[in-house]
């Protein structure tokens, strides 16, 4: 990075520390920052979606679809999350092996299944063994952040199930004294209702969808906590910057990094709530309406 | 090997009692239910002690944030922000290399004695547990605390009780009362927390981890995670009906005061993951 980091044994502690903090590694160390940005960035949005789905599936008057809703939605009560993420990222992963092969080897006479193996046809593998190692690595990332996708879309669908049941009913029933149809009522007036009771829920969501992503780590992502481990480990002098075990300054980082991103998450939240309380028949919309005459 | 024999074998494995080596090879369903099912033990001690002791700093906590003094009331604040806020996963890390890097830290004097305990997932867990279940619940008894009807303590001051004495006869009960609901699924969410500790640095001595740390062994062997996740859930499952029993029956005289449509039910709402 700088000129002066040609040899950084002879540096004085302040800039050994600037090059230390700036050699190649460090930079993977940051960039890992923007993965777990990235996961917010794509699971928030997908998980909501599933939770749209969710909800609007537990609502349907087709008992099946309702069922499976329900099974949905019902899911993460009772079960630790953490056996969901386990479980689905070998889950997803042996399923689409396996619908591949399905598709790629009709011929196939072997059992899939022999003992502890899993075993599919060369051409089925998912990446296939000869690709690069960067697309085994983006085919990880993805399976993770679906996994993220799955088990907090459930959550979100709790959330809107909740937040569909809280709009008046009264409301429903104007629709249909104007002749509209489920699907109009569904889509005209009870959606764009929904948002101000779900909200409360989904911000609760957000933060913990934030404090849940150090769990990248466990589905085999290299992500701030993989490289906090890796960089804190005590380094002898055959490396270019030895120094002691400071795994616990790297942890204290991501503390601080997290405790900082949740605080700013409750004033950016707390404004939204204030703005889309705006005009609404609630509790805030009336104090606000108050306040202002 | 029979069954039953599997039982006996496997039964207290996560206690360091039985059978030494895992099972390897074909591995029967039976001997997946078993050391799961004594993988739980691990699970309903974490969850039992840090619920228990966490109850009262949960309670101190809560009075603390409640308080006019600034003394009282900063450090509660930081504290359950700093609990709250930051990811479990990420404690029990700074935890354990806290408790481990200490004794060699403090080369001259070796007090590796007494850390040692601390840096093992029995107690060191345990602690940051206790912690954190106290810092959630701390904030669920405060909201309670702020939402006491006014005419209780009015009540309270017109019978000329202060201090103490109305803490525990009026403030006390109607916050527990009020924050039961809540309490319940923090509870919950601490037994499915407790799964976390073998998974965050924490080593499992002699292979003897909890439910979800034997799962991922299964499912790591057979490579197939279609029987133990459900063996796992199932558990958890059945520990959660037992959990909300509980909580039901103490919620139940909580509220034997009150006439029948006041009471506050004890439901269920999963959030969190923290």
């Amino acid at each position: 990075m700088f000129e002066f980091c040609a040899d950084p044994s002879t540096l004085d502690t302040a800039p050994w520390f600037a090059c230390y903090l700036t050699n190649g590694v460090h930079m993977l160390f940051y960039q890992s920052f923007l993965t777990v940005l990235l996961l917010l960035a794509i699971t928030a949005p997908v998980a909501l979606a599933f939770g749209f789905i969710g909800a609007a599936a537990s609502r349907s008057h087709i008992l099946p679809i309702s069922w499976m809703g329900k099974l949905y939605t019902s899911m993460v009560r009772g079960v630790p999350d953490i056996a969901f993420f386990l479980f689905f990222v070998i889950a997803l992963d042996q399923a689409l092996e396996w619908v591949n092969h399905q598709i790629q080897c009709p011929n196939w006479d072997e059992p899939i299944r022999q003992g502890a193996n899993f075993v599919v046809c060369q051409a089925a593998k998912i990446p296939l063994s000869s690709a690069p190692q960067w697309v085994h690595e983006v085919y990880n990332y993805f399976i993770a952040v679906f996994t993220f996708s799955i088990v907090f879309g459930a959550f979100a669908a709790n959330v809107l199930f909740g937040a569909m049941r809280a709009v008046p009913r009264a409301q429903l029933e104007t629709a249909e004294a104007y002749g509209m149809t489920r699907r109009q009522t569904f889509w005209r007036i009870l959606v764009p209702q929904m948002w101000i009771y779900a909200l409360p829920g989904l911000s609760n969501l957000w933060m913990i969808l934030i404090k849940a992503t150090p769990l990248l780590f466990l589905l085999g992502v290299e992500d701030i906590v993989y490289w906090a481990r890796e960089l804190g480990g005590s380094r002898t002098s055959q490396y270019a910057y030895p120094h002691p075990d400071w795994r616990l300054w790297y942890f204290l980082a991501l503390l601080v990094f997290y405790l900082g991103f949740t605080r700013v998450s409750e004033v950016v939240l707390a404004r939204i709530t204030r703005r889309l309380s705006h005009g609404q028949a609630t509790a805030g919309g009336e104090a606000q309406r108050k306040a202002a005459a | 090997m029979s069954c039953w024999e599997t039982v006996q074998a496997y039964a207290f494995r996560s206690l360091g009692y039985g059978e030494r080596l895992l099972p390897r090879g074909e591995i029967s369903l039976c001997e997946q239910v078993t050391l799961i099912g004594s993988g739980m033990i691990w699970n309903i001690y974490f969850g039992v002690l840090a619920l228990f002791f966490g109850f009262f700093f949960a309670v101190t906590l809560a009075v603390a944030k409640n308080s006019q003094a600034k003394w009282a009331r900063k450090p509660a604040e930081w504290f359950i922000f700093v609990f709250r806020g930051s990811p479990l996963f990420i404690q029990f890390f700074l935890a354990y290399f806290a408790l481990v890097r200490l004794p060699e830290e403090i080369g001259t004097l070796d007090i590796s004695w007494l850390t040692d305990p601390f840096a093992k997932a029995w107690l060191g867990a345990l602690i940051v547990l206790f912690l954190n279940t106290a810092a959630y619940a701390g904030e669920i008894f405060y909201g309670a605390l702020r939402s006491i009807p006014k005419g209780d303590l009015e009540a309270a001051d017109a019978y000329g009780m202060s201090g103490f004495k109305r803490f525990r006869r009026i403030v006390y009960p109607t916050m527990l009362r009020l924050a039961w609901p809540a309490y319940t699924n923090e509870a919950i969410f601490l037994f499915h927390a407790t799964t976390l500790v073998y998974f965050s640095g924490f080593p499992a001595f002699r292979q003897q981890g909890d439910a979800l740390y034997y799962a991922s062994y299964f499912a790591d062997r057979t490579f197939n995670p279609f029987v133990p996740y459900p063996i796992v859930a199932m558990f958890f499952i059945i520990l959660t009906l037992i959990v909300i029993t509980v909580f039901s029956l103490i919620n139940r005289r909580l509220n034997r005061h009150l006439p029948a449509e006041r009471r506050a039910r004890v439901r269920y709402r999963p959030n969190l993951i923290r």
